[in-house]
């Protein structure tokens, strides 16, 4: 049935990374992904390896979900992978078929390419399994503020992005009924071309598309009996405050930055 | 040939943390020519319940036959012991989608395959039993309606089918207490003309009193009480009371002057019971 689906990726808890602040989180990731980009040697692979295990242990999250999150991608680490391994330049050719050659370089780049997709994956995956789409939000406008004055208009994005995620389970409630409702009628939706199947799609659609204005509208008329107009002066029932955690994992991000610069250039590993 | 319901079970989200069992074990047999009121408060499994009985949802232990054809078959006598129970959702105006309200009644019988004068014919008699004119409301608009027309061109698209039972969730929600006549006499006048079963879900017990041949009063998944409304609303209000249902205003009324020493019956008519006040007072004058 409809809607038996579970929305969004939300996994509810109440370890150290569910408790930071959604700010921290968000800046945590970009960090991280920008850390990604620093590691050169297998070595420095291995330690982004380490460290995004750690935060999958430290978020107590079943570790086989963490590790599903990389599957609805996985054609495009596979293509990463040969790509590379048989684009690359190198002299130490392994296997050769006619045109195609697999070199040990474009191997190795291969699979340095694909784990940095992997992470990337794995680590976005744990921003959104702990954290709450509405606490994401909230974040994100609060990041998004301080570009309010070369005008990005960060309430009314954040406002948007509540909206609409407030209202999916909503319409898929809606979408269920009025698919019964035509199936009582005797609706057929899986049989005929594919054109007539579309066309049988419209006493769905537009009943759907009916409540969707009418909400929209009956929505609009109730922010503004409470007097809402936007994000000038609004204060809010949860305001986001850094606590020393955040702060720790900030600096542990950036001491992984520098862990992994430092391997790089200094020691040339 | 009744609707049977055997050992029914049902739940939702079965599996997940969100597991929440809708029906316990119900059954249940319905007979052509019953009208019957089933109330129970929200969540009591009621609109899960009037489901199975359409083949909307399938039933997870247990079996629902229409007419001795078990609905959860796959074959074409399955598909039109389907098309034989009609099912008006609640506010069934918001699935409205044609651009007449002839082509929008249509739908159902041209999806029961008859043919184009068959379907002409099951719209007319369906918009003569809404009491919508034909020649005023065929080729109007069914968006630029009153709620109560819309709501009655929604029940005429599933009148329209000739359903030999007909599932009615709370027909009369959002209407003014004129419009809500008008429906009821419309549905009684079809339900006396044609002797289908009708099968109401309501949370307005006076239209359970005034209707209904029999009531189910549901709770937890369950049909905890199952007969004639009148001997339910006069024994067992406690029951009733206990799963947040109400007896009707009228019967609290003739209660009410029974504990003052009154001579008077319960009764679900409140004309019937203003009769039996004036013959008390008529009474004590001549004394």
């Amino acid at each position: 049935m409809l809607t038996d689906i579970t929305l969004g990726q939300y996994y509810p808890g109440s370890s150290v990374i569910h408790g930071l602040d959604p700010r921290a989180k968000i800046l945590a990731t970009l960090l991280f992904i920008a850390a990604i980009f620093f590691a050169e040697s297998m070595l420095s692979y291995g330690v982004l390896a380490l460290f995004v295990a750690a935060v999958i242990l430290l978020s107590r999250l079943p570790v086989l979900m963490v590790l599903r999150s990389v599957k609805p991608l996985w054609i495009i680490i596979l293509l990463t992978l040969f790509i590379h391994a048989f684009t690359g330049e190198g002299s130490n050719v392994l296997y050769q078929y006619g045109f195609f050659r697999l070199t040990e370089e474009g191997l190795i780049m291969g699979i340095k390419m694909s784990l940095r997709l992997v992470f990337l994956l794995l680590i976005s995956s744990i921003l959104t399994f702990t954290t709450s789409p509405i606490v994401l939000t909230d974040g994100i406008e609060s990041l998004l503020r301080p570009f309010k004055c070369i005008g990005v208009p960060a309430h009314e994005l954040a406002m948007m992005m509540t909206i609409a995620l407030r209202f999916i389970p909503t319409l898929i409630e809606e979408t269920d009924r009025i698919i019964k409702a035509q199936t009582a009628r005797g609706a057929d939706f899986d049989s005929g071309s594919l054109l007539q199947r579309a066309k049988n799609m419209l006493p769905i659609l537009i009943p759907l598309f009916i409540s969707a204005f009418r909400r929209a509208d009956e929505l609009a008329i109730a922010m503004e009996a409470r007097c809402y107009r936007g994000g000038e002066g609004r204060t809010r029932m949860h305001e986001l405050v850094y606590k020393t955690g955040d702060f720790i994992a900030l600096a542990i991000i950036v001491l992984l930055i520098a862990v992994l610069a430092v391997m790089r250039w200094g020691l040339g590993l | 040939m009744p609707i049977s319901l055997e050992h029914v079970s049902f739940t939702y989200m079965k599996g997940t943390p969100f597991e929440k069992t809708a029906l316990h074990d119900v059954n249940l047999q319905i007979e052509k020519g019953e009208f019957v009121a089933v109330i129970g408060h929200t969540g009591s499994g009621k609109s899960t319940l009037v489901q199975h009985l359409s083949g909307l949802l399938h039933p997870q232990k247990g079996s629902v036959c229409v007419d001795g054809v078990n609905l959860n078959a796959k074959n074409a006598a399955a598909k039109k012991a389907r098309n034989s129970v009609g099912m008006v959702f609640q506010y069934p105006e918001h699935q409205i989608f044609a651009e007449t309200v002839y082509e929008d009644i249509a739908f159902g019988p041209r999806n029961k395959g008859l043919t184009p004068e068959g379907t002409d014919r099951a719209v007319k008699d369906a918009m003569a039993f809404a009491g919508l004119d034909f020649e005023t409301f065929a080729q109007r608009s069914p968006f630029r309606l009153s709620g109560g027309q819309m709501r009655r061109v929604a029940i005429a698209g599933v009148v329209a089918m000739e359903p030999d039972y007909l599932i009615l969730d709370e027909p009369s929600a959002g209407l003014d207490p004129r419009a809500r006549d008008e429906i009821f006499k419309e549905i009684m006048a079809l339900y006396r003309k044609r002797g289908i079963a009708v099968i109401l879900v309501t949370h307005n017990m006076e239209e359970a009193a005034r209707y209904a041949t029999r009531l189910l009063v549901v709770s937890d998944g369950r049909i905890i009480l199952d007969g004639v409304p009148h001997e339910i609303f006069t024994n067992h209000k406690e029951e009733l009371l206990k799963v947040s249902m109400d007896v009707p205003p009228v019967y609290k009324l003739a209660e009410c002057l029974q504990e003052h020493g009154l001579n008077v019956k319960s009764t679900p008519e409140l004309a019937d019971l203003e009769r039996q006040i004036l013959k008390v007072r008529r009474s004590r004058h001549a004394d």
